[in-house]
């Protein structure tokens, strides 16, 4: 039997590098674009989790199968936000998300 | 010392290094044959010779003199570029279609990582090369290498769909997405009626005709004539490596034929055999299982079945005429898709109405014979101007 | 000696799928932050290799990066008004990123090293390396509806419990929720191009 190639915490880290990354990322961002790649890097981060979690973790497959569902949902989250995104640069010519304001007041 | 060299540098270090320089020398030497391939091939469909000077009558020794010169050329990288971006790309675009080689099965046991997913793994890898591409395209800074990108996206995500789809049949019929596992299940007569065993492609009726899409989709996905849109000379210059020349250029290029050999390679091990001939030579000598000649023997049917995929690719090219961008998307989403998808139903109903293994190669084999019914009534029924009209030209 | 390499190999993807993660963030170019995103994804792929689950690593590579990158680049092809978009965060908003962003790495660095995880010990996946791995059948099999064999042994199949269906419902669920997706995507996409005619 082989050895496991990192520790938990470890791999849970490099995860957590990811996650904070994606947040900032979707905090500093203007581009509305910017921020949906904010968002992938998020969800990736989460997929490391799972897998680490099966990998490491007595239960199995299961870890994997929320992974295999974390990468199919963002790529049907990406389809939408970018209908928005075009829908949005259509109507105000630009992708920086602040402009968005006319629903402030 | 000795240890050490056996359980680490061997393993580890030594036969992974000769495995993938092995493999790139192979990549490179398929793209200089491809390449003389292709002229002479486009030459004789033309009533041209195609090259015949250089290195003797057959001009065997042209791409090697064409390397050369694109290796002296100028490298050229336009001010309007985003620079870093601009020289990856076409490294991420050789990884992509290299990477494709690290699981193909030349031969029983010949590949380099035996992997328990290998053909959705190549399909994977391969997919990493569109976005080379489109970087390409849009780090060039110049609308016509943008257009060709953007075309070359639409195009082979699209393409991607139905070609999944129809590699699905063989994985289905295979039960496996192992490619040395599907390979081995093809072992023995093309179609052997006695044991019910044979080439996937007449493993049932659908699996036939999923082959001949597989085949469609493959030669679009490699964007090759006549869906090469991303890089139409007519409308786009050179499509998405409009600004590229020299040793960057010709990186682009070595891919595209590799990635060539691949999806044949993909198409060669799910449907055609893998590295089985039609007719199990080595039994029939008496060969013993293991013996380094079955190895040999596999990879030259290999090659031969990949040489033979690659040659309709080629004929197909200089055959047919480009179509448009809108009849390209057309024919993948309108016609392709909803074949592959009642391929895969009917493939999927296919073993619940007829249970037993003879039942489906009597189908696969029927269906064999319908499609070249087809292509008969076609080639017979095709005026004949058009197929002499060519000769008839007054030179 | 033996499990040296694949360790190693561990090393320079996490270091791979950091940096780039770290340049995703600080990228001003839209295009070059996809472009690092890519590096982080693949890097991603190349962990779950690592870690066994080649049919999820190839997914990484064939939907992610193969299809949610091509889409996210092709939208900013078709938004990007000159010929690089470049909207720049300022210093004061980058301050406050980076404090918030490290007390949030904080957080969760603390919880996990404070955490006691489970020990691997002998229930864990026996065969760990992709080559023999067989992630993709048990993956199968769970959408299926039939929960995978347990590790350690214990068997736990549909004709035991009949409740336990496994992870059919879900799969159903996506793969309809996949479809309106796609209807969904194509009318937003359409009513943008009416609309475009009509003014």
């Amino acid at each position: 039997m082989q050895h496991p190639v990192a520790s938990l915490p470890t791999i849970l880290l490099i995860a957590a590098i990811m996650f904070v990354c994606g947040a900032v990322c979707m905090a500093t961002k203007r581009n509305a674009v910017g921020i949906l790649i904010g968002a992938e890097l998020v969800l990736n981060a989460s997929n490391l989790n799972f897998v680490a979690f099966a990998y490491l973790t007595p239960f199995g497959i299961d870890g994997q199968v929320f992974a295999l569902f974390g990468i199919v949902l963002p790529a049907a989250e990406a389809a939408i936000a970018l209908a928005i995104i075009l829908n949005f640069y259509n109507n105000h010519m630009t992708v920086d998300v602040d402009r968005a304001t006319e629903l402030k007041d | 010392m000795l240890g050490s060299f056996q359980t680490f540098v061997w393993p580890f270090v030594l036969k992974p290094l000769i495995i993938c320089v092995a493999i790139m020398l192979f990549f490179q030497a398929q793209a200089i044959i491809f390449v003389w391939l292709e002229r002479k091939v486009s030459g004789r469909i033309q009533d041209r010779l195609g090259p015949t000077r250089v290195g003797g009558k057959f001009g065997w020794l042209q791409t090697i003199a064409d390397g050369v010169k694109l290796l002296l050329k100028e490298d050229l990288i336009p001010s309007e570029a985003d620079q870093p971006l601009f020289r990856i790309a076409p490294y991420i675009v050789l990884v992509g279609s290299f990477a494709a080689f690290l699981a193909l099965p030349f031969s029983d046991g010949w590949v380099a990582q035996n992997l328990n997913v290998a053909v959705f793994y190549i399909l994977a890898v391969m997919s990493v090369e569109v976005f080379g591409v489109i970087m390409a395209g849009y780090a060039s800074g110049s609308k016509w290498a943008l257009f060709g990108a953007m075309r070359e996206a639409a195009q082979v995500v699209s393409y991607e769909v139905p070609m999944a789809i129809c590699i699905v049949l063989p994985v289905m019929a295979a039960g496996t997405m192992n490619m040395t596992t599907a390979g081995r299940m093809q072992a023995g007569w093309l179609i052997n009626f006695r044991t019910g065993a044979g080439w996937l492609c007449f493993h049932d009726p659908f699996t036939f005709f999923a082959a001949m899409v597989y085949l469609v989709c493959a030669t679009a996905s490699v964007k090759r004539a006549p869906f090469d849109l991303a890089e139409a000379e007519s409308e786009l210059v050179a499509g998405f490596h409009t600004e590229y020349s020299g040793f960057r250029w010709l990186i682009f290029f070595m891919a595209e034929y590799a990635s060539m050999l691949a999806v044949s390679g993909i198409a060669i091990t799910m449907f055609w055999g893998a590295w089985n001939g039609p007719i199990p030579l080595c039994d029939l000598v008496g060969v013993p299982p293991g013996h380094w000649f079955r190895g040999l023997l596999g990879f030259l049917n290999f090659i031969v079945k990949g040489y033979f995929l690659v040659l309709v690719m080629m004929w197909v090219r200089w055959t047919l005429p480009r179509i448009r961008i809108d009849q390209v998307m057309k024919t993948c989403l309108k016609y392709l898709l909803p074949m592959s998808c009642f391929l895969l139903l009917g493939a999927a109903v296919w073993p619940v109405l007829v249970p037993t293994r003879f039942g489906g190669l009597i189908g696969g084999v029927a269906a064999a014979l319908v499609a070249l019914a087809i292509v008969a009534y076609g080639v017979a029924t095709t005026p004949a101007s058009a197929a002499q009209g060519r000769r008839q030209r007054v030179y | 000696m033996l499990d040296l390499w694949p360790q190693i190999l561990f090393w320079i993807l996490a270091v791979v799928t950091v940096v780039s993660s770290v340049a995703v963030v600080v990228a001003q170019n839209v295009v070059r932050a996809a472009v690092w995103l890519l590096f982080a994804l693949a890097g991603t792929a190349g962990l779950f290799f690592l870690m066994g689950a080649d049919f999820v690593g190839a997914t990484q590579l064939l939907i992610y990066v193969g299809g949610t990158l091509v889409l996210v680049v092709f939208g900013v092809m078709l938004t990007a008004r000159g010929p690089f978009v470049r909207m720049e965060t300022h210093s004061a908003e980058w301050t406050l990123a980076a404090v918030v962003g490290l007390a949030l790495f904080g957080l969760l660095a603390g919880s996990i090293l404070a955490a006691s995880w489970p020990e691997k010990g002998s229930l864990g996946p026996a065969e760990l390396n992709a080559t023999s791995s067989r992630t993709s059948l048990d993956l199968g099999l769970a959408f299926l509806g039939i929960p995978p064999q347990r590790a350690g042994g214990v068997e736990t199949t549909a004709g035991h419990d009949p409740a336990n269906i496994g992870y059919l419902l879900p799969f159903e669920i996506v793969s309809v929720h996949l479809l309106v997706v796609l209807i969904g995507a194509a009318y937003l996409a359409r009513s943008k191009r009416r609309r475009a005619r009509g003014v």
